[in-house]
């Protein structure tokens, strides 16, 4: 029997603006391994972030079912959901998210305060931010570090609750190739070492080449690698 | 999330917005140093009426004329009632009874006049409003046997007329153009609730009666003043002049044309007064408070708007709603607390301002900032920051992680 780690089932969502309503998803079927690493494409528009928000419990479906490590997500209400994303999910976004004012050790210490931990949080931190490289930047702010510098810092508070999966919403977006390309290897390691799930959305084909599975949305449905 | 580390980091966020985080706070500063300001002068104001209440004698009660129109043929107070309330047969709570005529008159001396109180007085007087004098004699029993020419004079009116106020004894005044030799200075009082105390000259009350404040009937008086045994014996002492008048005035039952007060009913009465002031001003300084509360929840609310990427991303890195809940209310909370305890300072600050300028214009006063004004004033802007903060901190608490994480 296979070990999934994500099951969805014929997800759903719309958006009311109005009158109007956006079929943003219109019956969405995937399948996740443990360990696998997905890419998630297709073009703009075609709801790659809002399956990606639904994925990682950030956002509800309208209809569907969805199971991620054995929780069934649908019945669990907002603060369980919170309690989901902080220990089961990492999320590295497009634009860092880093909180402006406070260090690189804080910003990664924050999931372990939300999570209840009292101490060792800084250990856990700087151990976070040895493994993506940045063990002597701890005490720099996100305006005294470079690009990629900042996305290293949001993958290790990504990785600081040892998730079961990391959710990456266009990881390369705002960095130059090589950069992005040193993102990558940063994450497909961190998959490789400690077979963590990873899920990546991305237009940009080199990226997705990278993946083992490529799962390809148009108009709201999969049209192909689920 | 432990307190303390709440609590930091809302001084942290406070910290990046100083000048907006100073002006909300001193919207608080304002409210609470007017609160504190308002309640140490009206409870200072009480302390010193009462005070001034206190300081006429012990023990006392007075005797006026009723001043109830609807009763029929109402009698004076005479000197038969004094007579009769001093009897310690019928009265035996009472320890000394002073009758007096209570009036105003001109007083010279060389090219100086000027109006003052005049009370004709007996020699139980000064035992009974436990006046000293602090040069000079007393009014005595020989005075008013022969009617003297003698006179007591207040501070304040020995300082009208002589430019100071000792040495003067032996010196001759005119009352009324009349001479009267000065046999004495009295201690100074103060001001009192009804003007100064010390503008005062007292005669020989047979003098007065004869020959300043002419009343008709003739033995009439105008005020007696009683001193009861004790403290305990006031009320007693109440009831047995009540009942020695309603029988010497054959007045029906309920239809007293006289009024019997104690010291403790004029304390109580000031006490309500002053209270009702107090709760007045410190009413008014109570809604700058609440407009310091608005500007709180103002500045949260614009906060709340500035953060929501921030919120956004705490709750996708698991923060619950209570978390923000709790992140944004202690940063309101702090607010307050901290204008609070400033507001307690500068309040503290006016009240002893208040007392300086008090004292150099010659009237001393005593402000007094008690702990329930200190405690009421902490209480009330800590409830202030949370009752305000709750709706700026609500709205971010239930701010949905997706629309917050997109918002620019
Ligand atoms: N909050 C929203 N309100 C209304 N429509 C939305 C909202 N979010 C996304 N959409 C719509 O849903 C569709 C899918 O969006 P999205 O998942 O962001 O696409 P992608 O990430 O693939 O570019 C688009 O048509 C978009 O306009
Ligand atoms: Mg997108």
């Amino acid at each position: 029997m296979e070990d999934w780690v994500i099951t969805a089932e014929n997800l759903t969502k719309v958006y009311k603006m109005g009158e109007v309503e956006v079929h943003a998803l219109r019956g969405v079927s995937l399948k996740i391994k443990r360990g696998e690493v997905v890419a998630i494409m297709g073009p703009s528009g075609s709801g790659k972030s809002t399956i990606m928000n639904i994925l990682g419990c950030l956002d509800r479906p309208t209809s569907g079912e969805y199971i991620l490590d054995g929780e069934v997500v649908q019945s669990l209400n907002d603060d369980q959901l919170a309690d989901i994303r902080n220990r089961k999910v990492g999320f590295v976004f497009q634009s860092f998210n880093l909180l402006p004012r406070q260090t690189s050790l804080a910003n990664v210490e924050l999931p372990l305060r939300y999570a209840g931990m009292t101490s060792g949080r800084k250990e856990r931190a700087r151990a976070s931010l040895e493994a993506v490289g940045l063990g002597d930047r701890m005490l720099h702010r996100p305006t005294e570090l470079s690009g990629g510098q900042q996305q290293r810092v949001a993958i290790a508070r990504a990785l600081v609750n040892n998730p079961a999966i990391i959710m990456a919403d266009e990881p390369t977006g705002n960095l130059d190739s090589k950069v992005g390309q040193e993102i990558m290897d940063l994450l497909l390691g961190l998959n490789r070492d400690k077979g963590t799930t990873l899920i990546l959305v991305t237009h940009d084909p080199k990226i997705g080449a990278q993946a083992q599975r490529t799962i390809r949305l148009i108009d709201g449905l999969v049209e192909d690698g689920a | 999330m432990n307190l303390w580390q709440s609590i930091l980091e809302a001084l942290e966020s406070l910290a990046a917005n100083k000048m907006r985080s100073g002006l909300t706070i001193l919207g608080i500063v304002i409210g609470v140093a007017a609160v504190i300001a308002m309640l140490a002068v009206g409870t200072g104001a009480q302390d010193t009426i009462t005070g001034s209440i206190s300081g006429i004698g012990t023990n006392l009660l007075f005797v006026f004329r009723s001043r109830d129109d609807s009763i029929r043929n109402p009698k004076p107070l005479t000197l038969g009632d004094a007579d009769a309330i001093a009897d310690p047969f019928q009265a035996p709570s009472v320890e000394a009874v002073a009758p007096i005529l209570d009036g105003s008159a001109t007083i010279s001396y060389g090219g100086e006049m000027t109006r003052a109180t005049l009370d004709g007085v007996t020699p139980a007087y000064f035992s009974v409003r436990n006046y000293t004098v602090v040069e000079g004699d007393y009014i005595t029993e020989e005075h008013i046997l022969g009617r003297a020419s003698v006179a007591l004079v207040g501070p304040e009116l020995a300082d009208t007329l002589f430019g100071r106020h000792d040495g003067i004894t032996g010196e001759t005044i005119r009352i009324e153009g009349q001479p009267f030799r000065v046999i004495g200075v009295l201690e100074a009082k103060g001001g009192g609730m009804m003007g100064s105390q010390d503008n005062v000259a007292l005669v020989p009350f047979s003098t007065a009666q004869t020959r300043l404040l002419r009343r008709s009937p003739q033995d009439r008086v105008d005020v007696i003043f009683v001193q009861a045994v004790s403290a305990d014996l006031v009320s007693q002492a109440a009831n047995e002049i009540a009942d020695i008048l309603r029988t010497r005035h054959r007045t029906p039952i309920g239809a007293d044309d006289f009024t019997v007060f104690s010291q403790e009913d004029f304390v109580q009465t000031a006490e309500t007064i002053t209270g009702v002031l107090t709760i007045f001003l410190g009413g008014i300084a109570g809604i700058s408070l609440l407009v310091g509360g608005i500007g709180i929840m103002n500045i949260m609310l614009v906060s709340v708007t500035e953060r929501t990427r921030e919120i956004g991303l705490r709750k996708a890195l698991g923060a619950r709603k209570r978390d923000i809940l709790i992140q944004f209310l202690t940063e309101s909370s702090l607010l307050s607390m901290i204008g609070g305890l400033v507001g307690i300072l500068v309040g503290w600050g006016i009240a002893t301002l208040v007392e300086v300028i008090a004292a150099n214009s010659g009237t001393p006063f005593a402000t007094s900032i008690g702990l329930d004004a200190v405690l009421l004033a902490t209480i009330f802007s800590a409830a202030v920051g949370l009752f305000f903060g709750i709706y700026p901190a609500n709205r971010a608490a239930n701010l949905e992680p997706v629309e917050a994480l997109r918002y620019e």
